[in-house]
C-alpha cells in the first residue's frame, strides 16, 4: 500500500491527526528553544556537515583506521554486506556464547536489517529496552519515529498494553505508573540476560571506540550487566577524532528533543573485565549510494529526527504510512536509493517548503533531493498513470503560452459549468477532502492589461 | 568477511571533500562557568549539593538520604556499607540505593559530569543505583562539550560516560517521567 492510501487511514480520524500533528509540533518548539540558545549553533551546524563531507570523502581510510584501533582495544570488528549477513553475523556471535536472552538498546538499523524477526525465529528472546521501544515490540508493531518510537499511541492505550502484558491495574493511564512498572519488568530482564545489543550513534576513527546516546539509560544497564556486548553500526556513523564529539554532541540532543545533550552519553571502547565485545559494521546499499553524486550527502545524517517533527507531511500521515524503517523527510530520500520501485511514492510525500533541510544539523539538502527522486522516478517510469499523464499535460501547457491562456480560459469556464460529478472523482486528487476555489472572472494577466491602464500617469 | 568488497565498493564512490577542519572551543561565548552549571543541573532534573555546608561527606548523605541503608561508594575515604572489593559480578550491585562516584569534569552548557570506569569501579554502578551522587570539585567545570573532550580522554579506561542528571523518559505521550531504567535521582556535590 502507497504512502497517500495509508496516510489517508490515518487522517480518517481527525482529533487524533490533530494530537499527533502537536505532539510533534511541541518537540520541533522545544528543539528551536534550545537552539536558540546556542548563538554558534549555524557554526556548528556547517562544521558537522564539513566533518561529514570530509569523513564520506575518506570513509574507507577512516573504517580502516577504526577498526585497527578497536582491534588493539580487543574489540572483535565484523562486516557485514546486507542486512542478511548482519543478522547472520549477530546470531553466530549469540550461538557461539551459547546465549538465550538478548536485551537490546534502540537500534534503527536493526530495524532497517530485520533482526528481531530473525532472532526469534532462532529461538532467541529478544528484549527492546528503551520505553517507547518496548511498547511497540509488546504491540507487535515497527516503530513510528526514529526517536520517539511510540509518539502515535496516547497513554491509554499504553495502559491497556500493559494491563495485558505486565499486569498494571485495569485503566490505569499515568504515564509514571506505567513508566514504573515497565522499570520493574526491564530490570528483570537486564539482570538476566546473557547478552546486550546495541545501535551506535558515533563511532571514532581515532580511538576504536562507540558512542552511545540514551536519556534512560537502558543502553548502558544492558551493555554493563551482560557479560557479552554487541554495538551494530551502519559504515555512515563514523566520525575522525574524539574531538569532533564536540560539534555532534552539541548539535544531535537539541535537534531531537530540545535537550542540551542526552542523560546519557557513553563511550564503549574495551571489553569490560571478564567480558567480551563485538562491533558489527553494516554497508546494506550505503556503498552503493556513496555513488550517487545527488544523494551521497543524505549519508551525513546523524538520525536526530528533526526533519520528522517539522515535516507537514509527516506530523499529518505518521512514522507507519512510509513502511520503511526511517520515515519522514530523511527516510524518504535514504529509501528509494534501496528500492526504487517499491519507495517511489515516498519522494512525493512532501510539500518541498524546505523546513526539513532548515532544521537539519548537518545540513543535509533534504529537500532539494525529494525533487530530484521525483524526477528519477517519473524518468524510470515509476508515477502513478494519473499523475504521470497530468504532468505531461502540464508540460505541454506551461510551456506554450498560447495553449496556457486557452486552458486557463477553459478552467475558469468548467469550474463555472461542470457537473460536481466531473470535478468531484476519484481521478482528481485537488477535489479530495476540499472545495475547489470560486473560478475568478479572468486571467491575472487580463486583469493586469486592465488595472495598468487606469493607472494615473 | 566482505570487508574487502565493501571496502572496495567506498573507494570506487568515494567522492572529493573538503579537509577536515579544526575546531574552535567557542569558549568566549560562554557565561561563568560555575553558575551556569548549577543552574543547568537544575533545568535537567538534578540537585546541587555543596560539600562546605557539611561537616563531612557522611552528614551530606545523611541529610539529603535520610535512613538510606544500602550505599555503595567509590568515593576515596567515604566507604559506604556495601563492601565494594566484595562484589564479583555487577548484578550483585542490584541492591544498591545510592551510589557516590568521584566526578572528574563538570560542562556547563549541560550539566553533564564525565564519569569514567576508573571512577565508578564497576561501569554499571552509576546507572543501576536507586539513587546516584557525584562528588566534583568546584575548579573542573568547563563551559562547553568542545572543552570537555580537550580535557578527557575517552579511551583511557574502556568506559566512560557524560551524565546529565537522573535517568528519564518521554515515551508515553511526551509526559516527562523521572527514573526510568537508571538512577531515579542525580545529585551533584560540589567540593
Amino acid at each position: 500500500m502507497k504512502h497517500a492510501q495509508k496516510a489517508t487511514r490515518f487522517i480518517a480520524d481527525e482529533p487524533r491527526t490533530d494530537w499527533h500533528d502537536q505532539a510533534l509540533w511541541f518537540v520541533r518548539q522545544k528543539r528551536d528553544l534550545a537552539v536558540h540558545s546556542v548563538p554558534e549553533w549555524e557554526s556548528l551546524r556547517e562544521l558537522a556537515s564539513q566533518i561529514k563531507l570530509h569523513t564520506l570523502a575518506n570513509l574507507a581510510e577512516y573504517l580502516e583506521a577504526f577498526e585497527a584501533k578497536a582491534q588493539a582495544n580487543g574489540v572483535q570488528v565484523h562486516w557485514a554486506a546486507n542486512a542478511e549477513e548482519h543478522n547472520r553475523i549477530v546470531y553466530g556471535i549469540l550461538q557461539n556464547a551459547g546465549v538465550r536472552k538478548l536485551v537490546k538498546s534502540k537500534s534503527i538499523l536493526t530495524e532497517e536489517c530485520g533482526l528481531n524477526d530473525f532472532l526469534e525465529a532462532n529461538g532467541i528472546e529478544v528484549t527492546d529496552t528503551d520505553l517507547g521501544e518496548r511498547i511497540i515490540q509488546l504491540r507487535d508493531e515497527p516503530p513510528s519515529h526514529i526517536v520517539l518510537p511510540a509518539i502515535h499511541l496516547k497513554k491509554e492505550e499504553v495502559g491497556e498494553l500493559f494491563h495485558q502484558k505486565l499486569n498494571t491495574e485495569k485503566g490505569a493511564t499515568d504515564p509514571k505508573y506505567l513508566t514504573e512498572a515497565a522499570r520493574h519488568h526491564l530490570r528483570e530482564r537486564f539482570l538476566q540476560a546473557d547478552a546486550a545489543l546495541t545501535g551506535v550513534n558515533f563511532a571514532i576513527a581515532e580511538t576504536g571506540g562507540v558512542v552511545v546516546c540514551t536519556n534512560e539509560g537502558n543502553a548502558d544497564m544492558g551493555v554493563h550487566l551482560a557479560p557479552l556486548q554487541i554495538h551494530c553500526m551502519g559504515l555512515e556513523k563514523i566520525i575522525p577524532r574524539q574531538a569532533d564529539l564536540g560539534v555532534f554532541t552539541r548539535l544531535l540532543a537539541r535537534s531531537a528533543t530540545g535537550q542540551p545533550v542526552t542523560m546519557f552519553t557513553s563511550h564503549c571502547h574495551r571489553p569490560k573485565p571478564g567480558g567480551a565485545m563485538h562491533i558489527v559494521i553494516v554497508d546494506n546499499g550505503r556503498s552503493e549510494h556513496l555513488g550517487r553524486p545527488d544523494f551521497r550527502n543524505a549519508l551525513k545524517c546523524i538520525r536526530c529526527g528533526a526533519c520528522m517533527n517539522t515535516c507537514p507531511i509527516y506530523r499529518r500521515s505518521g512514522g507507519h504510512s512510509y513502511d520503511v524503517a526511517v520515515p519522514g523527510p530523511i527516510g524518504s530520500i535514504l529509501s528509494p536509493g534501496i528500492d526504487l520501485k517499491k519507495h517511489s511514492d515516498l519522494p512525493f510525500a512532501s510539500t518541498l517548503c524546505g523546513s526539513c533541510s532548515d532544521v537539519c544539523p548537518v545540513k543535509i539538502d533534504i529537500h532539494e533531493q525529494l525533487y530530484k527522486w521525483r524526477q528519477i522516478a517519473a524518468g524510470e517510469g515509476h508515477l502513478p498513470v494519473v499523475k504521470k499523464w497530468g504532468m505531461a499535460l502540464a508540460g505541454q501547457v506551461l510551456s506554450s503560452p498560447q495553449a496556457y491562456n486557452l486552458a486557463g480560459k477553459l478552467a475558469r469556464r468548467a469550474l463555472k459549468i461542470l457537473p460536481r460529478f466531473m470535478l468531484y472523482n476519484p481521478l482528481n486528487d485537488w477535489g479530495k477532502s476540499r472545495e475547489l476555489p470560486i473560478a475568478p472572472a479572468g486571467s491575472f494577466k487580463e486583469w493586469y492589461r486592465k488595472n495598468k491602464m487606469h493607472e494615473p500617469e | 568477511m566482505s570487508k574487502k568488497s565493501i571496502l572496495r565498493a567506498i573507494r570506487q564512490n568515494q567522492p572529493q571533500g573538503p579537509p577536515l577542519p579544526d575546531l574552535p572551543s567557542f569558549a568566549s561565548d560562554a557565561p561563568e562557568p560555575l553558575a551556569a552549571f548549577q543552574a543547568m543541573v537544575a533545568a535537567m532534573g538534578g540537585q546541587v549539593a555543596h560539600a562546605a555546608d557539611f561537616p563531612d561527606l557522611g552528614a551530606l548523605v545523611s541529610a539529603y538520604f535520610p535512613g538510606e541503608t544500602s550505599v555503595a561508594s567509590t568515593v576515596p575515604g567515604f566507604p559506604g556499607n556495601i563492601p565494594m572489593q566484595d562484589i564479583a559480578s555487577p548484578a550483585e550491585l542490584e541492591t544498591v540505593g545510592l551510589a557516590l562516584i568521584p566526578a572528574q569534569w563538570g560542562v556547563a552548557e549541560n550539566g553533564a559530569v564525565w564519569v569514567s570506569e576508573k571512577d565508578s569501579l564497576f561501569r554499571v554502578l552509576p546507572f543501576i543505583a536507586q539513587h546516584l551522587i557525584v562528588v566534583l570539585a568546584k575548579d573542573r567545570i568547563v563551559s562547553n562539550m568542545h572543552e570537555a573532550y580537550q580535557r578527557v580522554q575517552i579511551d583511557e579506561t574502556g568506559f566512560g560516560v557524560f551524565i546529565a542528571g537522573p535517568s528519564k523518559t518521554a515515551d508515553i505521550e511526551q509526559a516527562l517521567v523521572i527514573g526510568a531504567q537508571g538512577a531515579r535521582s542525580f545529585t551533584v556535590v560540589l567540593e
